[in-house]
């Protein structure tokens, strides 16, 4: 059985990792593209959003200082956020944002298939939910990708231009922190690093019909998972946390 | 206070929690859907246990405080619990449940689709009012966080499709 201290660390990485691009896709509503497109982004920000309430809510259990969902989502300090930074990037261009939602779905359907073999009870529900949300997350994100990539001249260049983009930030995916790996070792959570095969069979896929090129890599980036965020993240705190900020101990 | 024999006491909290519409889809009620897994007595308190459709749905909170409410004016003292284990699927939707969608004009999930493993793999959905088969997808996502757009070929008709997980 790992720590209690163990298993709070990594479900907070999880649930940060949702949080963010949960809050990330939320900044597309009401200016999509399309009707539907708009919808869809909506849609799949609640699902993260929706999930990693589940997460903190089982974190805050798990720590036992009697924090709830409200207290960990809003009421940290930028440093103690675990996200990896993938999520955390801007939404730049539709290429970017569709990219970054395959990069994350393509690990996160698999880990959470994983996951419902997990020993904790709660995981194993948790799991059953995001498990079959994360895979239309994957599908969404694929059709776009492969539309964009191989579509017009424009499209195509703007798709392989958030690739480049994008790609160095794929590798902290697969990273294990301490907890995590504490946490694989119990039987609770799934180990990333041996997702990464299947990981890399559905990108490799998807970028063959999108006839886009996987860059060689020199400098991956890596940080979140330790607290050392880009310049972005302030800014989404700042709004994020902005309501319980100003008004501490509000309650619906 | 509902003074009654506890069998009795239970199966009335039942059917009373049983009746309460979906704030969403209001044609079905929570039992239908199989959002409702069962209500029991801890003392004098009737607990209702409710499984989320989606992690995101936000009529969650809204389904908890409507089954509280009818419980509580039915004259039971009530509480909501919220269980994720097992996972809810569009397979608990009684057979009642999906003839009431389609009589609504939304069409009930195909049993036993292959939506989760197959990365674009597409669904045969039945037009809810001509029943033609001949129907294309306009959009995986539409009103709520549980439908896609459909649009039936033969009779032109636009309609929802509750999706398969
Ligand atoms: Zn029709």
């Amino acid at each position: 059985m790992a720590g209690s201290a163990d298993l709070f660390a990594a479900l907070i990485e999880l649930a940060d990792d949702q949080l963010i691009l949960g809050h990330r896709l939320s900044e597309w509503s009401g200016r999509a593209p399309i009707l539907e497109e708009d919808l869809a982004l909506s849609n799949l920000a609640l699902d993260l959003i929706g999930g990693s309430r589940n997460i903190y809510t089982y974190a805050g259990l798990v720590e036992g200082k009697g924090r709830d969902e409200d207290d960990l989502a809003y009421m940290r300090l930028e440093r103690e956020y675990l996200n990896c930074l993938l999520v955390e990037r801007g939404n730049d261009d539709f290429a970017q944002t569709m990219l970054r939602q395959l990069y994350f779905a393509a690990l996160m359907q698999p880990y959470w298939q994983a996951a419902l073999a997990s020993n904790d009870e709660t995981i194993r529900g948790i799991a059953g939910k995001a498990v079959k949300e994360m895979a239309y997350h994957v599908r969404h994100s694929a059709e776009w990708v492969i539309r964009l990539g191989d579509g017009t001249a424009q499209s195509a260049e703007k798709m392989q231009a958030a690739v480049v983009e994008m790609h160095p930030f794929t590798e902290e995916l697969f990273t294990m922190s301490e907890a995590a790996r504490a946490c694989a070792k119990a039987g609770s959570l799934p180990d990333r690093e041996s997702l990464r095969a299947e990981w890399s069979r559905t990108i490799a896929s998807v970028f063959e019909q999108a006839l886009l090129t996987v860059p060689e890599v020199r400098f991956p980036q890596s940080g979140g998972r330790q607290g050392r965020h880009g310049e972005e993240m302030g800014h989404i705190l700042a709004e994020l946390q902005y309501v319980q900020r100003t008004h501490p101990g509000l309650t619906w | 206070m509902v003074s009654l024999a506890t069998n009795d006491r239970a199966a009335l909290a039942w059917e009373v929690a049983a009746s309460v519409p979906d704030p969403e889809v209001p044609c079905v009620t929570v039992a239908d859907l199989g959002i409702l897994r069962d209500v029991r007595f801890e003392g004098d308190v009737a607990v209702a246990r409710v499984t989320p459709t989606y992690s995101g749905c936000p009529a969650t909170l809204a389904i908890e405080l409507a089954i509280e409410t009818a419980l509580l004016e039915a004259g039971f003292q009530a509480r909501t619990e919220r269980v994720f284990s097992p996972a809810w699927t569009t397979d608990w939707i009684t057979e009642e449940g999906r003839e009431k969608l389609r009589a609504y004009g939304i069409a009930p999930p195909v049993s036993g689709s292959n939506s989760i493993r197959a990365l674009f793999g597409e669904t045969v959905v039945a037009c809810p009012k001509c029943g033609s088969d001949d129907t294309e997808k306009l959009s995986e996502f539409g009103s709520t966080a549980c439908k896609a757009q459909y649009r039936c070929i033969a009779c032109r008709e636009p309609f929802d499709y509750f999706k398969c997980i």
